[in-house]
């Protein structure tokens, strides 16, 4: 399993963004506004408190149907995303 | 029926050009706002196209200046004529342009009656654009390189003295492009001295996102209200037309360093790059409100009126939290103008709507 510092952004940088229930995120720093659906809000969410990938994809598989290695594979594009855009 | 207690304040920069809109008019809507009847606002133009001059909403008179280039004491003359219809109590400059001389002439403003709240000669020219890395060494600020370049011939020799493209290339007031090679190099040379004169500014370009602060400096070395904004939507010179307000301590601690280096007195803003290692460099001290300062009275940090109560010598008023998710949409609206109204303005110079008002000369705390 892939380490959680090097797969997700620092958990403190993921809790500066502000989540609405509507799927619209806003980062207070750089004033960048995104849209995520369900998924990526859950992922988000997880995101804002220290997690590893597993516990991630655990907790996206009980809450979303889904393949464990195919959740994974998202988890882990989505962070290479969310590395790039929130810094 | 009871007198509203009124005072005065004089307002340059109504341009309102959709590429590149003055700051005055928007100053004038949050002293309004602030205020309300209880403000007369006088609007100071250079052109009689200046949507600002005819707003009644916003301005009570219009008057027009002489430019800048025709010296102080054109100005200073102007000024007075003008005062001795008006009495002045705050003139609030707007334009760059303008500022060299309105801080000369501040002491004698003051004798005339007019307050100002600017900043010291030496402050002002030490924020220049090509003075910026000797003030950021100063203040513990990152800053690109940037060079006085005097001839065209800068642009194609440049690469041999470390200079690389892209780069910025810039006027001594205004205007800024980004340039990718000698050719346009030389072509942005070419414009910008002809609309501004010389020297042009090369400045190092910084890959990154730019980020703008506004705030007030109280001239002891400390920065009042900040508002730090994120553009979202650009004209076509690079200007505002949406933004959001956000919120980094590091922007607002570089500001201070910045403000308390030059004891800044009066508004300012603080443009700065944020490179892809997350660092802030100073881009431009612009030493005044920005266009968009209306949005420091949308997040309830109304600067032109915590100008205003710390010019007349009261305390700076509690402001709301800088708050970041504020946004702006700017947009263009038509005023209809009477012709005998531009008249006026084209012929004798001023625009009253209301003279011999019942005033006195303190405003009534409003924040």
């Amino acid at each position: 399993m892939n380490d959680r510092a090097t797969v997700f952004p620092d958990p403190e940088t993921v809790a500066r963004l502000a989540l609405s229930d509507s799927g619209f995120v806003f980062d207070p720093v750089s004033g960048r506004s995104y849209s995520v659906n369900a998924t990526g809000l859950a992922l988000l969410r997880l995101l804002q408190k220290p997690t590893g990938v597993a516990e991630a994809v655990e907790a996206l598989q009980a809450q979303f149907e889904g393949d464990a290695a195919i959740l994974e594979r998202d988890v882990i594009e989505f962070a290479s995303v969310l590395r790039t855009q929130i810094k | 029926m009871m007198a509203v207690p009124r005072f005065t304040v004089a307002v340059t920069g109504l341009n309102a050009q959709p590429e590149s809109p003055g700051p005055g008019l928007a100053v004038a809507r949050c002293l309004r706002e602030a205020y309300g009847p209880r403000v007369r606002i006088i609007g100071l133009g250079y052109d009689a196209l200046d949507p600002g001059l005819y707003l009644g909403e916003y301005c009570d008179s219009a008057h027009m200046l002489s430019y800048p280039s025709g010296g102080s004491d054109a100005m200073l003359e102007r000024l007075a004529g003008i005062h001795a219809a008006e009495r002045i109590d705050l003139l609030i400059p707007c334009l760059d342009a303008e500022l060299p001389q309105m801080v000369s002439a501040a002491p004698r403003l003051a004798a005339m009656g007019i307050r100002t709240f600017l900043p010291q000669a030496q402050a002002l020219a030490r924020r220049t654009k090509d003075r910026l890395p000797e003030l950021c060494e100063l203040a513990g600020v990152a800053c690109p390189q940037i060079k006085p370049v005097t001839g065209a011939s800068f642009f194609r020799n440049c690469q041999a003295d470390g200079w690389s493209y892209p780069m910025v290339v810039k006027g001594p007031f205004y205007d800024a492009r980004i340039v990718r090679s000698a050719e346009e190099g030389a072509a942005a040379f070419h414009a910008i001295a002809a609309e501004w004169g010389l020297p042009v500014l090369a400045q190092r370009f910084v890959a990154g996102e730019e980020y703008n602060l506004t705030g007030v400096g109280d001239g002891n070395g400390r920065l009042l209200g900040e508002v730090m904004m994120k553009k979202r939507a650009l004209t076509a010179k690079g200007k505002a037309w949406a933004g959001v307000t956000v919120f980094d301590q590091g922007l607002a601690d570089c500001a201070q360093r910045l403000v308390q280096a030059l004891s800044w007195k009066g508004p300012l803003e603080v443009e700065m790059m944020r490179d892809a290692a997350g660092r802030y460099q100073l881009i431009e001290i612009n030493p005044r409100f920005p266009s968009w300062i209306y949005l420091s009275q949308g997040v309830g940090r109304n600067l032109p009126a915590l100008l205003t109560e710390i010019a007349f010598g009261r305390p700076a008023p509690p402001l709301a939290a800088a708050t970041p998710g504020t946004m702006f949409i700017r947009y263009a609206v038509e005023t209809i103008v009477p012709l005998g109204d531009f008249e006026k303005l084209i012929m004798g110079g001023n625009l009253s709507r209301d003279l011999e008002p019942e005033r006195n000369s303190e405003p009534e705390g409003a924040l």
